[in-house]
């Protein structure tokens, strides 16, 4: 679909494991953040301030900078109730916005199908994997999981063109034959017809592909400039998913955290440089969460698994600034030793649904949430 | 014989280990349905996989350090060379779920030790390998039981022990958590020594009577001053632990179940199968061997014809075993090693403590591509003995109609059993070429070789 207006694109990336929201967004003035955590507080002195009260984590200046241009909003205390603090079934309530049952339906699958109900672009969600995301999950809505996108495509082993098309052409037949076969099977059947066709559509992104941008030969910037590709090769992608991790920071924490978040920092900073020399960038929002902060306390090494967390939105469109408030860190306020969410993060689905992308957010999300007014419309 | 009996045992051989060519399937025959389990519970009777074969010719096998796909190749070469495949099953199996990566452990030979315990204590007592894995270096480092003091107690271990390793969710309290922990504290590894410059050295479980919390513990409803075996103990009192680990040997074995994670709300596909299972388990005092005989020869289980998704473990040692010719440590082992990880599954790395999503939750458009791909490029190399005996099994069989080429392909491939659908479009794709007559330069072996690759590619073959 070609207008004169560009569609706008979802960017998610997950930090996987549980990132530590206090080292993140830092209350370093709060006396009760240097007595709760006496082994992994950031000293005052190394804190990137961003206002009176609150700083980044040192190793995140790329963003820092992006801050104040205005192009990143952090959305404060974000969660839900009854936070189980276990990764998966948090991943899944953040996957599937389901946070009483058992969701199987991921809320970006959902997004997908109402943006290409017939299926005409079998590439408008990519997921960088190697494992599709249950965000993108939703039966009969084609997702490309892209690995090594310079090597996508389906028995490639088979040389002679002649019987590989052959085979492909059987392929075809085979996979389209659904009468009968059951849930699984007609799963099956989809998934290698998608594959086939997204194979086809994606092969050429990074043929097209040319840049003055030198991302850094980490996994997270390998990704983001795969994503990068496909933007810029104009297939119609419009909602993008990857992951970096392991922020599971239970011991070891100081180091492990300032190499992940400096990996982070300048492979997000390399991404919307490239997409601006392209002229690219305006209808790209870049959405960074994690399935839930970490505990107000330090282990003597590091932090368990906690409750509320931080989500950061960065972006030409993004209204930049502090959007809910800093949970209160006084003792008789947490729950369990962790914070307490101020912001449901259905909420904040809700403004990336309705705001950015256009669509009704209700029926996704399962009801109506405040929505902090981070971003603005194209 | 009938087909019947191959059939039968084709599933027990998929299941039970990773597949068997259509001569060795008529041998187990002719040995018998309950003496073939019995074999495969029994492995200490076969002639183990001789290692030192693999580390003259790939010496970083043993001591990978970060050589890229040495890592777990030693444990490939086993599962492709292993007369005892339930052995390897179950280190796969336990593994699964005992699940811990390198990504954090950052020591293959360390994890490489876990999954030998596992292997080696798979079909014993599930009580003595929770103790095993409590004191195993990789999994106290991997949940960082050697940061759980008595004076600042570390939840991570004592959490996944009850969530992930025993009962499950919705069967212990936040405080139980925390008093499981407690009991933990002090069970940690010796100093380690560093790094450089002489390389990684072995890591050894120490306890530290000192560093633990040796004050009064309620832990579900007991109370005394327990430490973690006594922990463990309480642990396998509990029927939801017996229930639990059922659940996940019919996950393994019989039929794909839903995840994990929602386990705590949603009951078993066939909860009478698991009850009778978790029976077992409990009056034979957790013996794992007893669990395993019962579920072999129970119907629910020979009725369970292809109702698992294989995954990308058995999609790789399986073809490379039906394939064959890959038995031997050359070079490209390492290359072999790092298929299962493009899959999906990253053997002795998986994302998380929580192992991988299984069943239909293998495939997504990128892993099917890679399943297809690994299945085709293997089964069209004719010459690799594998196929060389299917096409020659063929040759026997006279001169072939496109059906009689298709439905013998079938045959000596599983037995797989297709739907009519399929089976025509195969038909009419063999038709294409005409009859199979054999001895004209190699072309109709060839043309094995394609039906091969087209049978690889169904939708059925990535069940077993």
């Amino acid at each position: 679909m070609t207008t004169a207006q560009k569609d706008p694109v979802l960017v998610v990336l997950q930090l996987s494991g549980g990132n530590d929201y206090l080292n993140t967004v830092i209350p370093f003035t709060d006396p009760l953040y240097r007595d709760y955590r006496p082994t992994v507080a950031i000293p005052e002195d190394e804190v990137l301030t961003i206002s009176d009260d609150l700083g980044f984590h040192p190793s995140m200046g790329p963003v820092r900078d992006m801050y104040q241009k205005g192009n990143v909003a952090i959305i404060h205390g974000v969660g839900y109730e009854n936070a189980p603090r276990s990764h998966f079934r948090s991943m899944d309530i953040w996957h599937t916005c389901e946070p009483d049952t058992l969701g199987t339906e991921g809320w970006l699958g959902q997004v997908i199908r109402d943006i290409d109900p017939n299926k005409e672009n079998v590439v408008t969600g990519v997921s960088f994997g190697p494992s599709m995301f249950r965000a993108m999950a939703l039966p009969g809505v084609p997702i490309a999981t892209v690995d090594d996108l310079s090597n996508y495509g389906l028995l490639t082993g088979i040389t002679e063109q002649l019987q590989r098309d052959r085979i492909l052409q059987r392929y075809k037949n085979l996979y389209a034959q659904n009468i009968g076969r059951g849930a699984v099977m007609e799963f099956l059947g989809q998934t290698g017809l998608d594959a086939l066709r997204g194979a086809d559509v994606l092969s050429e992104a990074p043929e097209r592909y040319s840049s003055t941008v030198e991302y850094s030969d980490n996994t997270i910037s390998q990704k983001l400039k795969g994503i990068a590709q496909i933007h810029l090769a104009d297939l119609g992608t419009r909602i993008f998913y990857s992951d970096h991790g392991s922020f599971d920071s239970h011991s070891n924490q100081l180091g492990m955290h300032a190499t992940l978040w400096s990996e982070v920092s300048v492979a997000i900073q390399d991404f919307f440089d490239d997409l601006r020399e392209h002229d690219a960038a305006e209808n790209v929002v870049m959405f960074i969460f994690s399935e839930f902060g970490r505990r107000t306390h330090d282990n003597g090494s590091g932090t368990d698994h906690g409750a509320a967390g931080v989500t950061f939105a960065i972006g030409d469109r993004v209204k930049g600034g502090e959007y809910g408030a800093y949970p209160s860190t006084k003792r008789e306020d947490l729950e369990q030793g962790d914070l307490v969410p101020s912001t449901d993060f259905r909420g904040v689905y809700s403004t990336i649904l309705e705001d950015w992308l256009g669509m009704d957010a209700k029926p996704i999300v399962g009801g109506t949430f405040e929505k902090p007014k981070f971003v603005e419309a194209l | 014989m009938t087909d019947t009996d191959i059939a039968l045992m084709a599933h027990l051989m998929r299941r039970a280990g990773f597949g068997e060519s259509r001569r060795q399937l008529e041998d187990r025959v002719s040995n018998g349905y309950e003496a073939t389990v019995e074999e495969l519970l029994s492995p200490e009777t076969q002639t183990p996989v001789d290692l030192y074969d693999l580390f003259r010719y790939q010496p970083w096998t043993w001591k990978p350090g970060t050589i890229q796909g040495m890592g777990h190749a030693s444990w490939l070469y086993r599962m492709l060379n292993t007369k005892a495949p339930l052995q390897e099953k179950m280190a796969l199996f336990w593994h699964g779920v005992f699940a811990t990566g390198v990504s954090k452990v950052d020591h293959w030979d360390e994890i490489t030790d876990l999954v030998d315990m596992l292997r080696e204590n798979g079909m014993g007592s599930y009580r003595e390998i929770l103790l095993e894995v409590a004191k195993n270096p990789a999994m106290i480092y991997w949940l960082d039981n050697n940061e759980n003091h008595a004076h600042a107690v570390n939840e991570n271990w004592g959490r996944e022990l009850l969530e992930l390793f025993s009962m499950g969710v919705g069967n212990y309290t936040e405080d139980d958590v925390r008093e499981c922990s407690r009991a933990f504290t002090g069970w940690t590894i010796t100093p380690k020594l560093p790094r450089f410059p002489m390389g990684r050295f072995d890591w050894f479980f120490e306890y530290r009577d000192e560093d633990h919390d040796h004050g009064e513990k309620t832990f579900l409803g007991q109370t005394g001053d327990f430490n973690g075996d006594d922990i463990i103990d309480i642990i396998v009192q509990q029927s939801a632990t017996a229930q639990f680990v059922c659940r996940h040997l019919y996950n393994f074995f019989v039929a794909d179940e839903p995840q994990v994670p929602a386990w705590s709300v949603t009951p078993p596909r066939d909860p009478e199968a698991v009850n009778m299972l978790a029976n077992v388990l409990v009056e034979s005092n957790y013996d794992m061997r007893s669990v395993l005989r019962v579920l072999f020869n129970s119907d629910f289980f020979k009725e369970a014809r292809f109702t698992r998704l294989k995954s990308p473990a058995e999609v790789v040692i399986s073809t490379l075993r039906l394939a064959g010719g890959s038995e031997f440590p050359a070079p490209g082992l390492g290359n072999l090693a790092r298929q299962t990880g493009y899959m999906g599954q990253d053997l002795m790395n998986p994302p998380s403590v929580e192992g991988w999503h299984t069943g239909s939750e293998w495939i997504n458009s990128g892993s099917l591509m890679r399943r297809t791909n690994f299945f085709a490029d293997l089964v069209g190399e004719v010459e690799r003995p594998g196929i060389e005996a299917i096409i020659s099994d063929l040759k026997a069989r006279g001169d072939l109609s496109p059906e009689q080429l298709v439905d013998g392909c079938l045959d000596l491939m599983g037995p797989l059993d297709i739907n009519d659908d399929s089976r025509e479009e195969l038909i009419s794709h063999a038709t294409e070429d005409g009859p199979v007559q054999w001895g004209k330069n190699g072309l109709s072996e060839k043309r094995v070789g394609q039906m091969l690759q087209l049978i690889v590619s169904l939708r059925d073959y990535q069940f077993a």
